[in-house]
């Protein structure tokens, strides 16, 4: 792992669905045993372009998701690495008990891409609003389940999950993020990346929560509250010991994510601490409601996922402290 | 050695799939009679002849595949896997009990010989879709069976892969239904019917279709397989008429999904498909 942070709170020029893109471009070119199966959405994520590019390694499954994610196992077992894409609500609800038994129980790695995850899916609305998606796959044994949050991320994880032997999840974002990092950086699938240092307390963050996680710290500073920052783009294998190493070094945690709080990254925090190292939490996050349709800004005020949110939520988290 | 004792061959191999099945859930007492029995003719023909297979190296990359998509066949497929000498018979006879290998529903990664896990109705036919397509272009020449049956083609996932299938010309791939007319809750006419028939609709989803009017006669069965591999830009499918629990004096006057007999039943059904066989072996 070795990354540059930005973190000027900008947005990038690039759509984030190309990091995906342009990370399987490369990979095609070198491994024809590699492919990527869509769900009559590849004017969304722009994987058109590796169907004109690379026509044998390209397949539209048409608005068929369950059998998607069958044909994807079937490839899978006769050698090839196999992505498979749908918007993160058909990814996870619609193909789940085939993602579940075709590639987790019989151990094929389809690497699974969900796109609009959480508020992203904005103008597409409830039906479209996954805030359970990272819940259904993480309840599959040994796979692992990722929430990236930039083109950067985004790019070097796909080429990670390429040469992983587990079947996975990973959200992509289309649209409507922040840069956090800059070119190069890579990282490692189940490491966590510390992005500020503190002692009060720790933000563990992922996706479009990195960013406000890092307005966050900026305007805690203002008060004199000094924040440690994690970006958790894996949510399993959790990184357990970066999240204890937070908990036993700043006495309070702050979790923050774009999902249901009571079956994602907040209660996988949790689940460590409750077992390991019982400090106080404060859960930012989606509180047992649906989705609903409008601008991503909007819904971020809706839900509670903004800078000012977190900063509420880390004064009440070190107010905890015994 | 000519196509007549080549079929008589596949009969005695079909009638010792038979004895094998019912042995091997007659030891555990209970289990899927019907739906394997209905299986076994099929079962004998694949990998009696057509199957280009290696017991000994059984993930072969050019390999014909078989998936059974009706996962809860699983005895018929752990008694024909047996007979070829994938594994040692007696350890079929594991079937159900703690930690075998050999669970009610066939498994890739527990049970030697198994190409895709299946038990989930309606996935194994993707899965075995998948498969044809992934070894079609890895220039694999092989070809990939799957057996379905009529009440799994319920499922949506059955004719999602289906459409798949035809829209991506796998040639390579041949279905067969195994359309015995039984569903769990009783016939497939009462429980849930199938409009203007399976074969019917796999016509309208772009499948080559061919009508088997025994589907337990071996050579029917053959035949059929050979008149499949001549189209090359079409999935096939091939719709057995076969009797669910065939054999099995228990379960097929009833057609039984799933039987639990008496002990004197399974010693009676026992005894009738020995006799069966060595009645075969006579001719």
């Amino acid at each position: 792992m070795s990354f540059t942070l930005i973190g000027k709170h900008e947005k990038d020029s690039r759509a984030n669905r190309d990091g995906y893109v342009s990370a399987m471009q490369e990979m095609m070119a070198e491994n024809d045993k590699l492919v990527h199966i869509d769900c009559d959405l590849m004017g969304c994520i722009n994987t058109g372009k590796l169907q004109k590019e690379f026509p044998n390694q390209t397949f539209n499954a048409g608005i068929a998701e369950q059998n998607a994610m069958g044909v994807a196992a079937g490839m899978a077992a006769t050698g090839l690495t196999v992505f498979a894409h749908s918007f993160g609500c058909f990814a996870a609800r619609r193909m789940f008990d085939q993602a579940f038994l075709s590639a987790g129980y019989s151990e094929l790695p389809v690497h699974v891409i969900g796109s609009d995850p959480g508020v992203c899916a904005a103008f597409n609305g409830a039906t479209h609003m996954p805030f359970e998606d990272c819940a259904l796959y993480m309840t599959i044994p040994n796979a692992v389940v990722i929430d990236s949050c930039d083109y950067v991320q985004t790019y070097s994880l796909t080429k990670q999950l390429a040469k992983s032997a587990n079947p996975s999840y990973m959200r992509l974002i289309r649209k409507g993020f922040t840069t956090v990092y800059a070119d190069g950086s890579e990282f490692e699938i189940g490491k966590g990346v510390t992005l500020r240092d503190g002692t009060d307390v720790t933000i563990i963050a992922s996706g479009i929560l990195v960013d406000e996680a890092l307005k966050a710290e900026e305007q805690l500073a203002a008060k004199g509250i000094s924040a440690r920052v994690i970006d958790m783009h894996t949510w399993k294998p959790l990184d357990e010991e970066l999240v204890l190493k937070a908990a036993k070094e700043t006495g309070a945690i702050v979790t923050a994510e774009n999902h249901q709080v009571s079956c994602g990254l907040g209660s996988a925090v949790a689940n460590v601490l409750t077992q390991k190292c019982l400090v106080p939490q404060e859960r930012i996050g989606i509180q047992n409601r649906f989705g609903q349709v409008g601008p991503q800004d909007f819904l971020m005020e809706q839900y509670n996922l903004t800078a000012a949110d977190i900063v509420a939520a880390a004064e009440k988290a070190i107010a905890r402290k015994a | 050695m000519d196509k007549q004792q080549k079929m008589q061959q596949l009969r005695e191999f079909a009638a010792e799939i038979r004895l094998e099945t019912l042995k091997v859930i007659g030891s555990r007492g209970f289990g899927h009679v019907g739906g394997s029995m209905s299986m076994a003719d099929a079962m004998a023909v694949l990998y009696g002849e057509v199957m280009n297979i290696d017991p000994k190296n059984p993930r072969w990359e050019d390999r014909d595949w078989f998936v059974l998509s009706k996962g809860h066949g699983g005895p018929v497929m752990y008694a024909t896997l047996g007979l070829k000498g994938y594994y040692p018979m007696e350890n079929a006879y594991t079937l159900n009990q703690p930690g075998t290998d050999f669970p009610s529903h066939t498994d890739r990664n527990k049970t030697i010989g198994v190409d895709l896990t299946t038990g989930s109705l309606g996935q194994g036919m993707s899965e075995a879709v998948g498969a044809a397509l992934g070894n079609k272009v890895q220039g694999k020449t092989s070809h990939v069976f799957v057996a379905v049956g009529d009440g799994e083609c319920d499922e949506g996932q059955i004719w999602e892969a289906a459409q798949f299938a035809a829209h991506y010309k796998l040639g390579n791939l041949i279905c067969l239904v195994d359309d015995n007319k039984r569903q769990l809750d009783g016939t497939v006419e009462d429980v849930m019917s199938h409009g203007k028939g399976i074969g019917a609709k796999f016509d309208a989803f772009g499948w080559n279709v061919i009508n088997v009017e025994d589907g337990n006669d071996v050579e029917q069965i053959y035949d059929a397989i050979q008149a499949a591999y001549a189209v090359t830009d079409q999935p096939t499918a091939l719709i057995l008429n076969t009797k669910k629990g065939k054999g099995a004096t228990f379960a097929e006057p009833s057609g039984a999904h799933s039987s639990q007999p008496t002990q004197e039943q399974w010693d009676e059904a026992i005894a009738a498909s020995e006799a069966a066989l060595a009645e075969i072996r006579g001719k």
